[in-house]
């Protein structure tokens, strides 16, 4: 009894170490495969091979890995792997950057959404789709949906996917301007322009979790949209950044990004 | 019983989702859309045909007193194998897949046809019922996707059929799974009686 308990339990063992070595490599490159198509997609136009050497970052706890893209040796922006807790689980993003910046596009990388709500976080926040945000660019004001005072529009029925995706982006933003200002390498000298600018404003000290805004920060404001508390942070900076009077009365106002505001065209 | 009519039980008169009501957690779970309840389906076949097999050959080297162990081994082998297959092979099916594949060692049709048939025969009919049943989940379980996410997003195997606005997404969530099971196994049982 014992012996043909063993028996089986060493054959199939063995069968399966067998397979695991044969499909070791397969998988391996699949997953590889996978990686780069998502790069591909989201900083486009490259020539070396970003997902060699990844960059990780550590912030306030969360890694982020970060693949940088270059063109004949120029840096011309990256993708970074980021994730936030969505409504059904972990949502994994992987966010493009061009070296400003700006969202180039994204690739949802795995998510436990639900079906036919927030799943649709895989193109609704694409080119064409009703909550574009490629292009944007979160350092000069934190991404958040409508509702919440922000610039992109929610996943119908799906706010708590919409901001968990948000989120991701954001927190991709900061990761990947965090290792552009202390970063050592060549390529990322040339996109710390504005960094610069903003560390000079802010005497030279960047803004922390909690520190007061100061409205002529820059990258205070990208620190403090999603993170300050009200205690410290001045409700007008963090809450609706770039939504004072002058802004409203432009023409593109739309009255839900100010609600307080008369708007001329009150979309 | 010859093969034919083994293979015919497993799909029509015994079908393992429809009468039997075997294996409702992948049922329920997977069903979102035809081509997942397809491709789950279609997995279980797999497993089913070929865990039946080897039961049914080793069947007499195996004392009663270990032989369930002994089946779930064979069974969860089988599981392991198929998804590192999957995964190296078919990464895009295993992505939508992967979480239910090693669902499908706990899934009672397994055992059940271990049982109840692969024990008892050889392994050319119980290669037959492992078609047969693994058939009859598949064909349930595309049905069912197929009527959910219909129902549910207005698709059939993702091709849009009306716009997506008709979409009761209720059909899409949990309770619809269980509403259009119980209304497709009304309809079988009234079939079966006509």
């Amino acid at each position: 009894m014992v012996i043909v308990l063993t028996g089986v339990t060493v054959v199939a063992g063995a069968l399966l170490g067998y397979v695991n070595e044969l499909t070791k490599a397969p998988i391996a490159q699949a997953n590889a495969k996978a990686l780069s198509d998502a790069i591909a997609i989201v900083v486009p136009g490259f020539d070396n091979n970003p997902a060699e050497a990844p960059e990780t970052i550590e912030l306030e706890g969360a890694t982020y890995k970060i693949y940088k893209a270059t063109k004949g040796g120029e840096f011309i922006g990256a993708a970074v792997e980021s994730s936030a807790n969505g409504f059904g689980g972990a949502l994994n993003v992987l966010v493009g950057f061009d070296k400003e910046g700006n969202i180039i596009d994204y690739s949802l990388l795995s998510h436990a959404e639900t079906p036919g709500l927030g799943s649709k976080a895989a193109d609704w926040f694409k080119k064409g789709g009703k909550g574009d945000i490629t292009g944007m660019n979160p350092g000069q004001k934190a991404l958040t949906v409508s509702k919440d005072g922000g610039q992109v529009d929610a996943i119908t029925a799906s706010t708590i996917t919409s901001r968990a995706f948000l989120q991701a982006v954001n927190n991709a933003y900061a990761a990947y301007s965090g290792q552009q200002v202390d970063g050592t390498s060549g390529a990322t000298r040339q996109a710390s322009a504005t960094a610069e600018k903003s560390t000079a404003v802010c005497s030279g000290t960047p803004c922390k979790e909690g520190q007061a805004c100061d409205a002529k920060c820059d990258s205070c404001k990208a620190a403090c949209g999603e993170k300050c508390d009200p205690a410290n942070c001045k409700k007008t900076n963090c809450k609706k950044v770039g939504c004072d009077k002058a802004n409203c009365d432009k023409a593109n106002c739309k009255k839900a990004e100010c609600p307080n505001q008369d708007c001329k065209n009150k979309k | 019983m010859n093969n034919f009519k083994v293979l015919m039980n497993g799909i029509v008169k015994e079908n393992p989702t429809f009468v039997l009501l075997l294996g409702m957690c992948p049922t329920l779970g997977t069903t979102s859309s035809a081509i997942n309840g397809m491709g789950m389906g279609l997995a279980t076949m797999f497993v089913l045909i070929c865990s039946n097999v080897v039961i049914s050959s080793i069947k007499n080297l195996i004392p009663d007193m270990v032989r369930i162990p002994a089946f779930i081994v064979v069974i969860a082998s089988f599981v392991t194998l198929l998804q590192m297959v999957m995964q190296a092979y078919v990464p895009a099916l295993y992505a939508t897949l992967g979480l239910f594949i090693p669902l499908i060692v706990v899934n009672c049709i397994l055992l059940g046809r271990a049982e109840a048939f692969a024990a008892k025969n050889g392994p050319v009919p119980s290669f037959f019922d492992g078609l047969g049943m693994g058939l009859g989940f598949t064909l349930a379980l595309t049905v069912l996707g197929g009527v959910r996410e219909f129902l549910g997003t207005g698709k059939l195997f993702d091709i849009a059929i009306l716009s997506e606005q008709y979409g009761m997404l209720i059909f899409v969530l949990a309770p619809g799974a269980f509403i259009a099971l119980g209304y497709l196994i009304a309809i079988v049982n009234k079939l079966k009686k006509a």
